[in-house]
């Protein structure tokens, strides 16, 4: 009679954070898909700039540059209390992920809010030219990443304030939620640069 | 790679076989311990599918979605068989009436747009679905229900399409759509429209099963299945899925353009206001190059299973499929431009991606070398599967010939747009990837249905189908010559062009037959066929482990792997994982590249609400077709009901379910 070997994972957590977890693997992704997208598009917009002698075309004003300035400002402040909430979940500390996760989200309603006035001064419809197409199709695509973004943030953040709330696999889903907002974040700046510099300075 | 074993003669393929039962959870098996039975019971048990009146819908089971997945497909494929048809029958002869204009182009349309979105790429990840968690020795496919969305939007989509084309609103702008003809413009109506939700539909189908086969195989490995111990068709799934995530948004993008275009008035390719409709070319031929090889290397990994099992050896070279498979992957993403020769690009650029499609043959040329040397040093046992590869290297290289012709300008110019085309692109596909898909569903029908298909049919269903498909498609290559346009509703009788194409509908008739003897032998087989037993080919890898079909937790103890081809490396004396949850459905989720274990993730119960995500997404989708509006008002409620789908039902305790681990402590073999 031969002992078969076994090994025993019993003893192993249910849970790991960080690219241990199938969670940060499936967000990656995700970041993986929806920077395609963004590349596309904006792989698009300099395409159809190629067509145009002058960029805005002629009569086109240019888009207003304080409220998306205003909104990168946002973003990057949404960095601190992102990374609080990230480390409170890694610490598995409730408290503090109820408190930073209501702060973080705050940001990012600011930051829709902001989004409205940024569409208003676009200074160009979607259908008056090529450009303006491209520009709001391109500002849209943001938004909706961002919306959903934003809803999925808050739902997250009322679970935590529910019985659900402290469980190892909740905090690993807000650290992997952290970690996709990082994403929302620089995805923006190359998009801002594309929108609102390059028909200044390109 | 370690030891190459040839098997004895004994071996079940070279003799007959003898009666075998059901054998249903048994505990026997190579990876089992004594006393799994009552362990058995509890899996069962625990990782039971959905159950009442309502399950058809709460299913996240990933053999369930998995099987649910092949029909679908299977259906769609039949329907654009059927479309085929009828476009044979209307070239059969110059000048038939059978077929108005008009019709002809939503069926080409139909047809082409059915086998691209709705069966090659959707099937290739359904047989995935269903085979790649029994590969890898783990217990489900990862995020199973997302797995049920991606089955339902699927299935949503082509019902959408199937309806459109019933009530004669069936796309007809081509499978590829060229704007301007695409444009509101020229294609007034809702045609295009449809065309375009379509592709939203599949590609957000195919992306989220992407995102669980990268998952799953990179992270729910069994322990020891490092990953240069993976077999080959779990690499070509990787690289697959990889490919998947990087193609498809394009066409996604793409097809939201054109429905802005459409629908509200932008102007990304109408020229008039600065747009430009080789953007659409770019974007389409960014995704629709790479599909090519998305609906193809699967089909590379299925060959490399089919082969090592009925030649008796693993297949040579390794490393060497390994690095051609990945080196496909990247170069498929620098092909593009070759379908936009014809364009009028700058020749410097057209030159570039001349080259780079030439060399997209060095990785395919050095797998069939591969596979030769592997046939040739091997004991080749000619049943079905392995005649359907056989059938695949043989069209497939033909199709890689007249690839490489078109690859180059001169050549292309000649016979773009022409039936030259239209024959290279079947041997492309259907040799390289139906071929391969009818192979592996004859090698995997017992696993998934428990019982063998009929030999003797299957080499009839492969010679009417090899025959078929020869006689159809060689005949085109003629045709594109002499001048044949592709996509022309009829000719006149002094084209000459009548015999062949004549030949050609002969042809289909015989390829028609051929697929309707394999598709009764599967459906009469699957209720009456003979047992097949655990493995009954004598299989090298995982899935052959289990039972037939298998139980739904898949492997009572994850068994720990030293090789490419396990099973043939006396599994007895394996060493068996223990400790995962009875009571609660635990996976194993082990480290990244070396497979070591890391730790347990449980997966969530059956549910509707990805069902009802689904159904509020089609919505949306359907709904834009006529408002804007639909996007406002569907948000929220799509929202609610993935809302319903993440949150938790009851809270998870550590330390309440019991473990497998007495029985284990105990084991003896």
């Amino acid at each position: 009679m031969i002992r078969r070997q076994t090994i025993d994972v019993g003893a192993l957590p249910d849970h790991a954070f960080g690219n241990r977890s199938i969670m940060w693997w499936a967000t990656m992704t995700i970041i993986a898909i929806e920077g395609t997208v963004f590349a596309m598009a904006i792989a698009s917009y300099f395409y159809l700039q190629g067509n145009e002698e002058t960029w805005p075309p002629a009569d086109t004003p240019l888009p207003g540059l304080m409220w998306p300035t205003v909104n990168v400002i946002i973003l990057l402040a949404s960095l601190f209390p992102n990374h609080k909430v990230k480390t409170a979940a890694e610490d598995m500390n409730l408290g503090q992920v109820r408190l930073w996760s209501v702060i973080a989200d705050t940001f990012a309603v600011a930051f829709v809010v902001v989004r409205v006035f940024e569409f208003r001064e676009l200074n160009v419809s979607w259908d008056s030219n090529a450009y303006g197409s491209v520009t709001w199709t391109l500002l849209g695509l943001h938004s909706v990443h961002l919306l959903t973004d934003l809803i999925d943030s808050v739902v997250l953040t009322v679970l935590m304030f529910t019985r659900h709330g402290d469980e190892p696999r909740r905090f690993v889903d807000v650290s992997e939620n952290c970690f996709y907002w990082n994403f929302v974040v620089l995805s923006w700046l190359p998009i801002y640069a594309v929108l609102y510099w390059t028909p200044r300075l390109l | 790679m370690s030891g190459t074993r040839v098997i004895d003669e004994a071996s079940p393929l070279t003799q007959p076989s003898p009666p075998r039962g059901r054998g249903q959870g048994e505990g026997a098996g190579p990876y089992s311990l004594p006393g799994d039975h009552g362990l058995h019971r509890q899996l069962e048990k625990t990782w039971s599918p959905a159950t009442g009146p309502l399950r058809w819908f709460m299913q996240i089971d990933h053999h369930v979605i998995g099987k649910r997945f092949i029909i679908t497909a299977f259906i769609w494929f039949a329907l654009g068989g059927v479309l085929a048809a009828l476009m044979r029958i209307q070239l059969s002869r110059p000048g038939n009436t059978f077929l108005s204009a008009d019709l002809y182009n939503q069926i080409f349309t139909m047809h082409g747009t059915t086998m691209m979105f709705l069966f090659a790429v959707p099937v290739m990840e359904a047989v995935a679905i269903y085979m790649i968690p029994l590969l890898v020795g783990s217990r489900a496919l990862a995020f199973p229900r997302l797995t049920a969305f991606s089955y339902y939007m699927f299935l949503f989509g082509g019902i959408m399409l199937y309806t459109a084309f019933f009530l004669n609103i069936g796309p007809d702008a081509g499978w590829f759509s060229y704007v301007p003809l695409a444009s509101p413009e020229f294609a007034p109506g809702k045609r295009v429209d449809i065309w375009s939700q379509l592709v939203n539909f599949t590609e957000i189908s195919a992306i989220a099963v992407a995102i669980e086969l990268i998952v799953t195989i990179l992270k729910q490995r069994t322990p020891g299945m490092s990953v240069n111990r993976m077999p080959l068709y779990v690499w070509s799934m990787l690289v697959t899925a990889f490919m998947i995530i990087f193609a498809m948004p394009a066409v996604m993008v793409g097809s939201l353009y054109l429905l802005l275009d459409r629908l509200v008035g932008t102007h990304l390719f109408n020229v008039a206001e600065g747009g430009d409709p080789l953007l659409w070319q770019h974007l389409f031929w960014f995704f629709g190059h790479p599909e090519v090889y998305i609906i193809f290397i699967p089909a590379l990994g299925m060959v490399s299973s089919i082969i090592t099992t009925f030649c008796r050896r693993p297949v040579f070279g390794y490393t060497a499929m390994v690095l051609s498979q990945v080196a496909t992957g990247f170069i498929g993403f620098g092909l593009w431009v070759h379908h936009m020769f014809t364009t009028g690009l700058p020749q410097s650029g057209e030159s570039f991606f001349t080259a780079a499609s030439m060399m997209i043959a060095i990785p395919s040329g050095i797998q069939i070398f591969c596979w030769i040397a592997t046939i040739w040093m091997g004991r080749p046992v000619y049943k079905p599967p392995l005649m359907f590869v056989l059938g695949f290297v043989a069209i497939f290289v033909l199709g890689g010939l007249s690839g490489v012709m078109v690859a180059s300008i001169p050549i292309d110019l000649q016979v773009h747009d022409t039936f030259f085309v239209v024959a290279h692109l079947h041997y492309v596909l259907i040799g390289g990837a139906v071929f391969p898909l009818l192979g592996a569903l004859y090698y995997w029908f017992p696993k998934i249905t428990g019982r063998l298909m009929n030999d003797r049919a299957g080499h009839v269903s492969f010679w009417l189908i090899f025959i078929g498909f020869n006689l159809t498609f060689f005949p085109m290559h003629k045709l594109g010559l002499i001048g044949m346009p592709r996509r022309v509703y009829t000719y006149l009788s002094e084209t000459g062009w009548g015999q062949l194409n004549l030949l050609a509908t002969i042809g289909s008739v015989v390829l028609a037959l051929g697929f309707l003897t394999y598709f009764i032998n599967a459906l009469v087989c699957a209720k009456r066929g003979e047992f097949a037993g655990a493995n009954p080919w004598d299989g090298p890898t995982l899935e052959w482990a289990t039972d037939s079909p298998p139980p739904h937790y898949n492997f009572i103890h994850m068994p720990v792997v030293s090789s490419t081809e396990p099973l043939w490396h006396a599994p007895e004396h394996a060493p068996l994982v223990t400790g995962l949850s009875t009571t609660a459905k635990e996976v194993l989720i082990t480290r990244t590249f070396d497979a070591e274990p890391d730790h347990r993730y449980t997966y969530p119960a059956p549910s509707a609400w990805p069902f009802l995500t689904a159904l509020a997404t089609a919505g949306i989708f359907l709904g834009l077709l006529f408002t804007p509006w639909a996007f406002v008002i569907g948000l929220p409620i799509a929202s609610l009901m993935a809302v319903g789908w993440f949150w938790p039902t009851t809270p998870q305790k550590e330390g309440d379910a019991p473990q497998d681990s007495a029985t284990a402590s105990e084991a003896v073999a």
